[in-house]
């Protein structure tokens, strides 16, 4: 394998790159990806990157799905790496920071700090070696993003990064990926590899005296890791838990030398601000947020997936163009965004711009960007709990008012789920969430309460039907509803019968059936799988209306 | 395997360590060389702990308290930290798993889009909890954190297959895929 020693060198080969596919292509027929390839599961029945709908954008994620990630050439053809070269042949790091001063981009992992600063503070730390760390441990339930990056086109995380070590000085990086992700842990490793085969990882780099190698860690399984401090401690082997700051990183960071963590999307939009310049991309978002952010769009809209659209845009916007409008026609309730530690945006808020300011104005945040919308048979109680019930199970336990905030607060949240809340509860919660705001050491606990102040403050009425008057207006809490087979509906196929759970349902074949209200368990099988619509939810407490005890 | 100087250096003949070497599953050979060579290649990483166990636990399948003491008397460390370290990450285990790990995905999307209706028809089906594995040693249950398949939702992962929007009556065929693996042995 001949190493690649300057841009010019670089540049010839994309030629001869292109040039021998356009024989292969040719002299054979298309060859697809094969089974065997690295490409994840999703992507050979591609379901979640469509064509661009609406306004959207492709920057980070442009060669998703148009290169094969396990080929470096095909990522050289799509001018992959020229970034690197240009930097190394004619900026100094000085020079960088400034392009990426000027493109306007922060942070994507969700607090949205300005990238230039944090490099800058990095670098003008005289003390060293310095590091640079990827922060791959995407622990949001409802986001993907970053996997589908690292799995479609993970050279361009390590380009950014490689630029982002020549801005700081840095001669290490490592990215910490975390471990629910095999296949982006695998093609990772194969890109890195493969980088390091044509000199453009390891000692001086595509011919300059740059040195730099990238390092993968895998994490196990504990969401606190994404925050920085417990990602630094997970790399150096220890228990993953975070301490105060500051010292920031960019001061004391691993090993206690200066640090900075950038997220996958941060460095993947890199070299296309190196490339096209720092005009083209503040030309895209809002005064303060620039460029473009990629969502993963879940939950009751018609085209869920991965989206990439200009900050600034209107949740409408990306509701009803972008995602096609809510699934069967129903009304939209809510749209959740930033991960457990984000708010609920409710639906008279549709026309609010997606930037950072203006979601930590509504009491949510952008968070890495996951974005689940949610129609209006969801209960907010029952997500306000899910939510509390996350951020219980994965507080470190380190601080208290993040170990006993959550589990009070969620202590709460159950009762009230199943029908047992008291006069004073929500003012309790309210209680709760501040203390646990204002006192937990890190991001998770501060960002804890979030999710049950935004649904109190949007949604206060529900919380208050649940306590007040026993009922959950959405019909999903199961100690607050019962089902009943409707007669007249029901045909006899006896499925809701050998699908029951706890065999709650009996009755003769081509008879109506009956519901043992005793028995039933209110999981709603009978529900989903009926083929008639014969079952039908109904408000009150099953025991109310038991007869059979 | 190492030579002389090196099993001082681990302490290998310390009256502790030789009783831990007849423990499970470090008497057998097979594993203690597995374990060996892991140590061997990390034991000088900086920060090599979490790969170390990372690496340990996809190929022995737990790290039980007999091997966290070994790693600790190789590492020089205190097994507190070691057991501090396993029982932080939700992904180490201490003990054996089922051959095969079906994984119920409870991310947002999923848990909106009906897991828990799913857990409780393998629960029905199998007679075990989430975190149990069967009694005959070949389906373990457990619930994971999202797996980033949020778009086809609800999702289940079986060893490192993904299946995705499940219904509840999927569950009994997907179950009998995997113990229909057994019949040809």
């Amino acid at each position: 394998m001949t190493k690649i020693t300057s841009l010019n060198q670089l540049l010839n080969l994309q030629d001869q790159i292109i040039e021998q596919k356009r024989d292969d292509i040719s002299t054979q027929s298309f060859r697809g990806w094969g089974q065997d390839k690295f490409a994840p599961q999703a992507l050979k029945e591609d379901q979640e990157l469509d064509a661009p709908r609406g306004k959207e954008i492709r920057v980070v994620l442009r060669n998703c799905t148009l290169i094969d990630p396990e080929s470096l050439d095909d990522y050289i053809t799509q001018d992959g790496y020229q970034a690197l070269a240009t930097v190394l042949e004619q900026q100094t790091p000085e020079e960088v920071i400034e392009i990426i001063g000027k493109s306007g981009l922060r942070g994507r992992g969700g607090a949205g700090f300005p990238t230039a600063k944090k490099w800058e503070l990095t670098r003008n730390n005289p003390e060293n070696p310095k590091y640079i760390i990827c922060n791959a441990d995407e622990g949001d339930p409802g986001a993907f993003m970053n996997r589908r990056v690292l799995e479609g086109d993970p050279h361009s995380v390590l380009e950014g990064m490689a630029i982002a070590a020549y801005a700081i000085g840095a001669e290490q990086g490592y990215v910490y990926c975390r471990a629910e992700y095999p296949i982006a842990v695998r093609t990772l490793m194969n890109a890195i590899q493969q980088a390091q085969d044509y000199g453009i990882l390891g000692k001086n780099i595509l011919g300059s005296d740059f040195s730099f190698n990238i390092e993968l860690r895998m994490g196990a399984g504990a969401f606190v890791c994404g925050e920085e401090t417990a990602l630094i401690a997970s790399i150096e082997g220890k228990r993953g838990e975070p301490r105060p700051r500051p010292p920031f990183p960019a001061v004391s960071g691993l090993w206690g030398k200066p640090t900075s963590i950038n997220n996958v999307e941060t460095f993947a939009n890199i070299p296309q601000i190196i490339l096209t310049g720092p005009e083209w991309f503040a030309s895209m978002g809002t005064e303060k947020s620039k460029g473009t952010k990629t969502f993963a769009l879940a939950g009751d809209v018609n085209h869920t997936g991965l989206i990439e659209v200009p900050l600034g845009i209107t949740l409408r916007e990306i509701v009803y163009d972008v995602g096609e409008g809510i699934k069967k026609n129903k009304g939209l309730k809510a749209i959740q965004t930033g991960g457990p530690m984000g708010g609920c945006i409710p639906a008279s808020m549709i026309d609010l711009p997606v930037d950072y300011e203006s979601l930590a104005a509504a009491g949510s945040m952008m968070g890495s960007g996951g974005m689940i919308v949610m129609d209006e048979d969801t209960c907010m109680v029952d997500i306000a709990r899910f939510f509390m019930e996350f951020n219980k199970e994965e507080s470190c336990g380190k601080c208290t008012p993040c170990r006993v905030g959550t589990y009070s607060m969620l202590e709460i949240l159950n009762r009230i789920c199943k029908g047992e809340g008291i006069d004073g509860d929500i003012e309790e919660l309210e209680r709760l969430s501040k203390v646990t705001r204002i006192h937990s050491l890190c991001g998770l606990g501060q960002g804890a309460p979030n999710p049950v102040i935004s649904t109190i403050k949007h949604f206060r009425e529900e919380y208050e039907a649940h306590i007040y008057e026993k009922r959950c207006p959405a019909k999903v809490c199961s100690a607050l509803i019962r089902y009943e087979i409707m007669i007249d509906k029901c045909t006899g196929c006896t499925f809701c019968a050998k699908n029951c759970p706890t065999g709650a349902i009996t009755g003769e074949r081509r008879k109506p059936h009956e519901i043992d209200q005793v028995t039933c368990i209110q999981c709603g099988i009978c529900f989903q799988t009926c083929n008639f619509n014969a079952i039908e939810i109904l408000p009150g407490k099953a025991q109310l209306v038991g007869e059979h005890s | 395997m190492k030579d002389q100087s090196s099993k001082q250096e681990y302490g290998l003949n310390a009256p502790s360590m030789q009783q831990l070497l007849n423990e499970f599953p470090l008497n057998q050979v097979e594993s203690r060389e597995v374990i060996d060579t892991i140590l061997g290649s990390y034991k000088d990483m900086p920060g090599g702990l979490m790969v170390i166990l990372n690496e340990i636990q996809s190929q022995i399948g737990y790290i039980s308290q007999p091997i966290q003491e070994y790693v600790a008397l190789v590492l020089n460390v205190p097994v507190s930290t070691i057991t501090g370290v396993v029982s932080f990450y939700s992904f180490f285990t201490t003990k054996p798993r089922g051959d095969h790990t079906i994984k119920f995905c409870m991310g947002t999307a999923c848990y909106v889009g009906g897991t828990q209706q799913l857990i409780q028809k393998a629960q029905q089906l199998l007679e075990i909890e989430p975190g149990e594995t069967s009694p005959d040693n070949k389906i373990t249950l457990e619930v994971c954190r999202c797996v980033g398949s949020c778009s086809q939702a609800p999702v289940v992962v079986v060893d490192e297959q993904l299946y995705g929007r499940l219904r509840p009556s999927k569950i009994p065929p997907l179950i009998r895929d995997i113990l229909k693996k057994y019949e040809g042995s």
